[in-house]
């Protein structure tokens, strides 16, 4: 076997995200931030780290992180419906949305709890 | 702003992984009234979900095996520090809990004479781990206890609800307060006893397999009611954790269930097998406990050996396409969309924080040093030493929960009368709403702080310790905890306001990341998953127990002999 492989050596690149805001459909409106990433990163990581270095206010929702088993991070990749942990980012603007026929909780946020499970 | 919200009942689970989900039906089962409360979302949050494979439990299917050899097994990769009673309770009750499983429609995978298949992980002396396919363990134990839960009318089940402390009144629970994140509205649980069900700290390492909710609030919440920790300083870094190519969608713990299936050849950058420069035998098979396999590879990648990314490579070139697809499922299609080929390269590994085998100090009731505080799964400490033997955390959620459950619903009905104090709960409930919104500007945000935290912990507080790093790292946790978490900014936003989740998860979790620095610094010796590179030796004056607890704003350190 040959030991280093040329093809881990990771490039950065720019994902410009297109991010719903707000807190009901009506008075949406929609922020834009580049994130640097890597090849194979995830919408998430994308999101986690803009939250910690561009806007700590940015509500997104998610346990697991990129395991693909608490299914929190549910929303609109470019119009369909996609887990952000597995979608990966690409060097393009990308558009984010919540779910659609949910009701809103915040930002990408959406109320998918079951009745009897919230207050 | 007035509004609260008000639950009353008997029991309070805090925290819906497999300890919570099963301390809550047994708690309802011996007839307490419960709320199973998480801050994510109940059975979906958490460590157990994650689990992907081994599950120990001396059922004997496979082979001839007893709870008494599980012990055994248990207690050397312990090192000397298990408690006795506890582990043994572990062992014994396994087998009830995989069999009550198996009646809630868990499939435990079976071999083809139709016994459960049980297979051997490492540090086992019997072919002992039972599992469902494909890396699916976790997920179908939380299936069936999501269903469990919702079905019984005596549980309430309410995600995402943070508890932010607990409430006493001389010295006993009366309660909880919390926040639901939803709204942010505070919330008041009126309770007899409280069973945190919280998890470890592992998320507080830059590397890690934890969920995002693993923050060590639990041990938080149970140092500033009153209650003891025991050997916190004990965290387990997995040693097969996945680290190149960037690979998402699975757990990063992927590697050991399936090198437990198949085998798989741990080489060196420079594709040489390097584990028996460290003592360890056969590098194909795989039985080397974790804390060793742990030590040859940092040791290996120190030495100048390592993969392009810093760490070693695991190749499973060696193995037939064919076996490795019977073996995986549906997991090679996850390979595929990483851009992951097992039969063409092999994968980068470095050990990663996983577990934590310190936690709340319990009694076999599961009970705390405060009355009417339980603790179940991976927060209660003692049951696994200084070294947690693969396989073993399953059955400690599932055997330790229950019984929590069911002890926490005798307390209740001998201490029935309500003990809530509202104006004990008060304080509580008006940081909450002086936390919304506070020092509106440009300061540092909580995942600021986190970030650094997690940096620092790796950095200085991770498999590899020394007394100068311990000390920075406790002295800068401290400064920390004491001054800078009151000037972070938070967010005034009422709905799903994250930021005001995060403070007070840094708020109880650096209290848990001082202890465990500060307990680091203290044992002066290398045991198990603790290695000192300055004491570099297990020493027997620290064959003892380290406890803990709070005097004021003071963390206070004491060993104790190993008790039976």
């Amino acid at each position: 076997m040959t030991a280093a492989n040329p093809e881990h050596v990771s490039i950065v690149k720019t994902a410009r995200l297109q991010v719903w805001r707000g807190t009901n459909r009506d008075s949406e409106h929609y922020d834009e931030f580049d994130v640097a990433f890597e090849d194979g990163d995830s919408v998430l990581d994308g999101l986690v780290r803009l939250r910690v270095n561009s806007d700590p206010s940015l509500a997104i929702r998610f346990s697991c992180f990129n395991a693909n088993v608490c299914k929190e991070c549910t929303m609109l990749i470019d119009g369909e419906v996609e887990y952000a942990c597995i979608a990966k980012l690409q060097p393009r603007l990308m558009q984010l949305d919540p779910l659609p026929n949910l009701p809103i909780v915040r930002d990408l946020v959406t109320d998918t709890l079951s009745r009897k499970e919230r207050f | 702003m007035s509004d609260e919200l008000i639950l009353e009942g008997d029991v309070l689970v805090v925290g819906g992984g497999g300890a919570g989900m099963f301390a809550a039906v047994a708690a309802a089962r011996n007839g307490a009234s419960v709320f199973l409360l998480d801050r994510n979302v109940v059975g979906r949050g958490g460590a157990t979900i994650m689990a992907q494979m081994t599950c120990a439990s001396a059922l004997g299917e496979s082979e001839p095996d007893n709870p008494e050899l599980h012990l055994e097994d248990t207690l050397g990769a312990g090192r000397g520090l298990c408690n006795e009673n506890l582990a043994t309770i572990l062992c014994e009750g396994s087998p009830k809990r995989i069999r009550e499983l198996e009646g809630w429609n868990v499939n435990w995978a079976r071999s083809e004479d139709g016994k459960i298949n049980q297979v051997k992980a490492p540090g086992h002396s019997r072919k002992r781990c039972v599992y469902v396919d494909f890396l699916s363990t976790g997920a179908a134990i939380c299936a069936a206890l999501r269903n469990k839960t919702s079905r019984d009318g005596k549980i309430r089940r309410l995600s995402n609800v943070t508890v932010t402390d607990l409430v006493l009144r001389d010295d006993a629970i009366a309660g909880a307060v919390g926040i639901d994140v939803p709204s942010s509205k505070p919330v008041k649980i009126k309770c007899s006893a409280v069973i945190l069900c919280t998890g470890g700290m592992t998320k507080m390492f830059q590397r890690t397999t934890a969920s995002n909710n693993l923050a060590g609030e639990g041990i938080g919440l149970a140092l500033r009611a009153g209650a003891r920790i025991i050997d916190i300083e004990f965290l387990q870094f997995y040693p097969n954790g996945h680290l190149a190519p960037r690979m998402v969608g699975l757990d990063p713990t992927t590697w050991e269930p399936t090198r437990v299936k198949l085998g798989g050849r741990l080489l060196n950058g420079k594709g040489e097998e390097f584990l028996d420069r460290y003592g360890v035998s056969g590098g194909g098979d795989y039985d080397t406990a974790r804390d060793i396999l742990t030590y040859a590879i940092y040791k290996e990648v120190e030495a100048g050996r390592g993969s392009p990314h810093g760490g070693v490579f695991l190749s499973f070139q060696h193995i037939e396409e064919q076996k490795l697809k019977d073996a995986l499922g549906p997991v090679v299609d996850i390979f595929e969309r990483n851009n992951i080929n097992l039969t063409r390269q092999p994968v980068e590994i470095f050990p990663i924080a996983h577990y934590q085998m310190g936690g709340v100090e319990v009694d076999t009731d599961l009970s705390s040093s405060a009355p009417g505080l339980y603790a179940a799964g991976e927060i209660a400490g003692g049951a696994n030493g200084a070294n947690r033997l693969s396989g073993n955390a399953l059955p400690e959620a599932m055997v330790f929960g229950e019984r929590a459950g069911e002890k926490a619903a005798f307390y209740c009905t001998r201490n029935k009368t309500p003990r809530w104090d509202d104006k004990a709960a008060q304080p509580h409930v008006d940081l909450i709403r002086q936390t919304i919104g506070r020092n509106s500007g440009d300061g540092p945000s909580p995942g600021e702080m986190m970030s650094e935290l997690k940096s620092l912990m790796w950095g200085k507080v991770g498999a590899f310790r020394n007394g100068p790093d311990l000390e920075m790292a406790r002295e800068r946790i401290r400064a920390m905890r004491q001054s800078e978490l009151d000037a972070l900014t938070i967010a005034p936003e009422a709905s799903f306001n994250y930021g005001l989740v995060e403070w007070f998860e840094l708020r109880n979790g650096l209290l848990a990341a001082e202890a465990l620095a500060s307990a680091a610094f203290a044992r002066q010796e290398s045991r198990g998953a603790h290695q000192r590179d300055d004491f570099p030796a297990a020493d027997d004056q620290f064959m003892a127990n380290q406890r803990m607890h709070l005097e004021g704003e003071e963390l206070v350190s004491e060993f104790r002999n190993v008790r039976a």
